[in-house]
């Protein structure tokens, strides 16, 4: 099968973007986005649709089985981790690639994601007291543990914008754990961080539930976090 | 006191780096991506601790006997007797931080893992290392904000700033480059090693991350810092292939009930069952692996290996195993609760390494090292439910040692559970938290030779020769090739980069051809018996470009007390 790859690249300098074409035969039904970037960048006699060599496609990528987060890009204007893309999936023979929207673009598809963790720190999101384990709010502090921290929530997010109040699902999953976690008696500030930064800010659109490549379940979390935090339905 | 460099934030580096920060010392966390992308959050089946919660009498005694075992006898003992003595308190640490292992009724519930006779190892379902890189990157983060800790993620480890001559040489810094801007910068101070294992040596056939190139261990051998143990490379029994990797099945599925088999003369055969009556499936690692190999190439067998997990119950399914199941039907297209799945043998790890001391010290002076990179704690084959213990537990070390060798004052609750040395560590006034440390200089050398990478198709070329050489079976004649064969890439690396990786590739080949015997992971079929004269640690090292290779001694192995046999 062979796939066009046109990808949204840009000089490390001046910034300045430009689409270069690729056409890449791919060896076998599973091969992901992931794995034609590699190739594409192990062979040196590769040529773009005007004959032009392919310098080295900047992209990050880690563990390649959708664990880690670190290769989220648009593709065909999805964000998505290219290790979970598998080629047979498109069924035109033209994928786009392009950085993600909301973080600033550093070289080609690579992103620079500091606002994630800056919107973390904002919020406060570590323990202050040692956890308290109630198996009740288990199944959240294990959900509220497995954000990848990947930014594909904040991209299709209408409510979040670098250097806006709202700190985005990326920022909440993680504030959940807490909230599961942390004494009663130690919530309060946390309550406070979560209205401020979580609860209004969210216009509860939910596209970040769909198109989380971890299948968060953010909704689950959300009503949980919102009796805690907003409602008080829990016992204090 | 400056502030403490450390290569790495994965689960080894995260745990020096907190250490540290409890105890009031600065550090930069230096790594080229975040923590969540550290091959530790992909670590599964879970963490060992003989916590003694499943009503089997289980001791941290057995702990020991069994890593000492499961790894050939070729660990260091005196620190396994470390390391599984304090892991009890790891876990209670880790559960204080929130980690979600799983409880039933406020009991935590521990699970059978391979070479392991009792129930040992804590875990949340088959996501352990996710679940408590998540709780170790939040707790980081309480010393970010305070200044303590300084992250630096996208910066990129070029090489250690060395001082002085060989068998005197002491560490002052470490060169990084900004892998956004490009830019070189050089960091002094002392500094910690958490690089993770070699799999960039292999790419493509190991089940971890590629960010872990080898390129850190490679440099700093050049640079004169000591490795051994470089032959034993682990296979693990069960993985599947997926685009680009190996992906790893956990040993927990195993552990809970998971059996292997082959097709005999059309017939399942469970291989594992009738040869190991005790253990069955969850014999250490290298024996399954290599029972497979074996099974895989009889003639009246069908070469394809199962893992079956068929018979485990919904219950499992739901709350142990809900993840695998996911991660398999998504990757094979197979329910594995219905059908059972083809595995076969994938690099999971490094047991050889960095060589350290019981303190996490390197052969330099001021330079430590924890986590995969090192080589110490799993001598010759590596035990599951190990290697996030040795991560968290070898950091914390280095930290600690870092702390009393200079004075500086750290908590009692540490010094309980920490294996720090007598040092001036009763200081009764706490150091100053240091935050002032020299600020990292722009470098402005003109040249910097190991900015340059290595090529895909050198390090193809390389990884071909060097998986030909240590698979599973080794043997003199398939090594002596490989080693010829490395010469010749040699003579064609183009920068610095490539030739390290040359020399690290040549000392792995030299080291198992050096090894004239079967132990742990290293089978020779030329040599298929246990030698007691080389139950020594081998030791490569390379001076001006050239590397030696030499058997050591071990430390002789503690004496249980009446106190160890206990029950904790």
């Amino acid at each position: 099968m062979q796939v066009q790859f046109d990808i949204l690249r840009s000089d490390r300098q001046t910034k300045e973007q430009y689409v270069q074409s690729i056409l890449y035969e791919c060896a076998d039904d599973s091969e992901t986005v992931a794995t034609a970037l590699t190739k594409i960048n192990a062979d040196s006699a590769v040529r773009d649709l005007h004959g032009n060599p392919v310098s080295a496609i900047a992209w990050e990528c880690s563990c390649l089985q959708k664990k880690c987060g670190a290769c989220a890009m648009l593709i065909d204007g999805r964000p998505r981790l290219a290790c979970d893309a598998m080629l047979k999936e498109f069924r035109k023979k033209h994928i786009s690639l392009s950085p993600l929207k909301k973080f600033p673009v550093v070289c080609d598809l690579i992103v620079d994601r500091s606002i994630l963790y800056e919107n973390l720190k904002v919020i406060g999101v570590w323990l202050k007291k040692e956890a308290e384990r109630s198996e009740k709010h288990d199944d959240m502090a294990y959900e509220g543990s497995r954000c990848l921290q990947c930014g594909c929530c904040l991209e299709v997010c209408p409510n979040f914008y670098a250097g806006g109040s709202f700190a985005g699902m990326s920022a909440f999953v993680p504030t959940a754990r807490l909230l599961s976690e942390l004494p009663d008696t130690q919530k309060k500030e946390l309550f406070e961080a979560y209205r401020a930064h979580i609860y209004e800010g969210c216009g509860k659109s939910l596209a970040c539930r769909k198109i989380c490549p971890a299948g968060i379940d953010i909704d689950g979390l959300l009503v949980n976090s919102n009796a805690m935090a907003v409602w008080k339905r829990v016992k204090r | 006191m400056e502030r403490i460099n450390i290569i790495g934030a994965g689960l080894a580096g995260l745990s020096a780096a907190i250490t540290l920060a409890r105890g009031g010392v600065g550090c930069n966390l230096i790594s080229l991506q975040h923590s969540e992308r550290a091959q530790s959050v992909l670590a599964e089946g879970g963490i060992n601790a003989a916590l003694d919660t499943m009503g089997q009498q289980d001791t941290f005694w057995e702990h020991y006997k069994d890593t000492m075992t499961g790894g050939g006898q070729l660990a260091d003992a005196d620190a396994v007797y470390g390391l599984t003595k304090h892991a009890p308190d790891i876990v209670r640490w880790l559960t204080a931080l929130g980690v979600p292992f799983h409880m039933e009724q406020g009991r935590l519930i521990l699970r059978n893992f391979g070479g392991q006779k009792k129930k040992r190892t804590a875990y949340a379902k088959s996501s352990t290392g996710k679940m408590i890189v998540s709780a170790l990157i939040d707790e980081a983060r309480k010393y970010e904000a305070a200044g303590v800790i300084e992250r630096y993620p996208h910066h990129e480890f070029i090489r250690l700033l060395v001082d002085g001559e060989n068998g005197k040489k002491s560490c002052k810094g470490v060169r990084i480059r900004d892998t956004y801007s490009g830019e070189l910068y050089d960091f002094s101070g002392m500094v910690i090693l958490a690089s993770g294992g070699m799999n960039g040596i292999f790419p493509g056939m190991t089940t971890g991350t590629v960010q872990n190139s080898g390129d850190v261990t490679a440099t700093v051998f050049a640079q004169g810092v000591t490795l051994s143990n470089l032959e034993m490379l682990q296979y693990h029994p069960t993985t599947i292939g997926i685009s680009g990797k190996r992906c790893l099945v956990t040993e927990a599925a195993r552990g809970e009930g998971g059996r292997l088999y082959i097709l005999r003369d059309g017939a399942p055969w469970y291989f594992m069952e009738e040869k190991y009556p005790e253990l069955k499936n969850l014999m250490p690692r290298d024996v399954v692996s290599r029972e497979m190999y074996f099974a895989a190439r009889r003639e009246d067998c069908g070469g394809q290996v199962y893992l079956d997990m068929t018979g485990l119950s919904d219950e499992i399914w739901k709350k142990k195993l809900s993840d695998l199941r996911e991660e398999l039907r998504r990757y094979l297209g197979i329910d594995p609760a219905k059908e059972p799945i083809p595995v076969e043998p994938g690099i999971h790890y490094f047991m050889g390494g960095i060589d350290v001391d019981v303190y996490h010290r390197t052969n330099i002076q001021n330079l430590y090292a924890a986590g995969e990179c090192t080589s110490q704690y799993h001598g010759a084959n590596r035990l599951g439910g190990n290697s996030m213990l040795g991560a968290i537990y070898g950091g914390k070390v280095a930290a600690e040692h870092i702390m009393s060798a200079a004075g500086a004052y750290f908590p009692k609750e540490m010094q309980k559970t920490g294996a720090a040395p007598a040092g001036n560590s009763d200081a009764s006034e706490r150091i100053a938290v240091m935050t002032d440390g020299k600020a990292p200089v722009l470098c402005t050398v003109s040249a910097e030779p190991l900015t340059e990478e290595a090529s895909p198709d050198f390090i193809m070329r390389l990884s071909k020769i060097l998986s030909d050489g240590l698979g599973i079976v080794r043997s003199g004649q398939r090594l002596q090739k490989a080693l010829y064969d490395v010469q010749e890439v040699e003579a064609e690396a183009k920068n610095l980069r490539e030739k390290n990786r040359t020399a690290l590739a040549g000392a792995m080949l030299r080291s198992a051809m050096m090894r004239t015997e079967s132990r742990g992971a290293h089978y020779r079929e030329d040599y298929p018996e246990k030698d007691e004269t080389l139950r020594k640690k081998l030791t490569a090292s390379c001076q001006e470009g050239t590397v030696s290779l030499n058997f050591r001694q071990l430390c002789d192995e503690p004496e249980a007390t009446a106190n160890d046999c206990d029950l904790q």
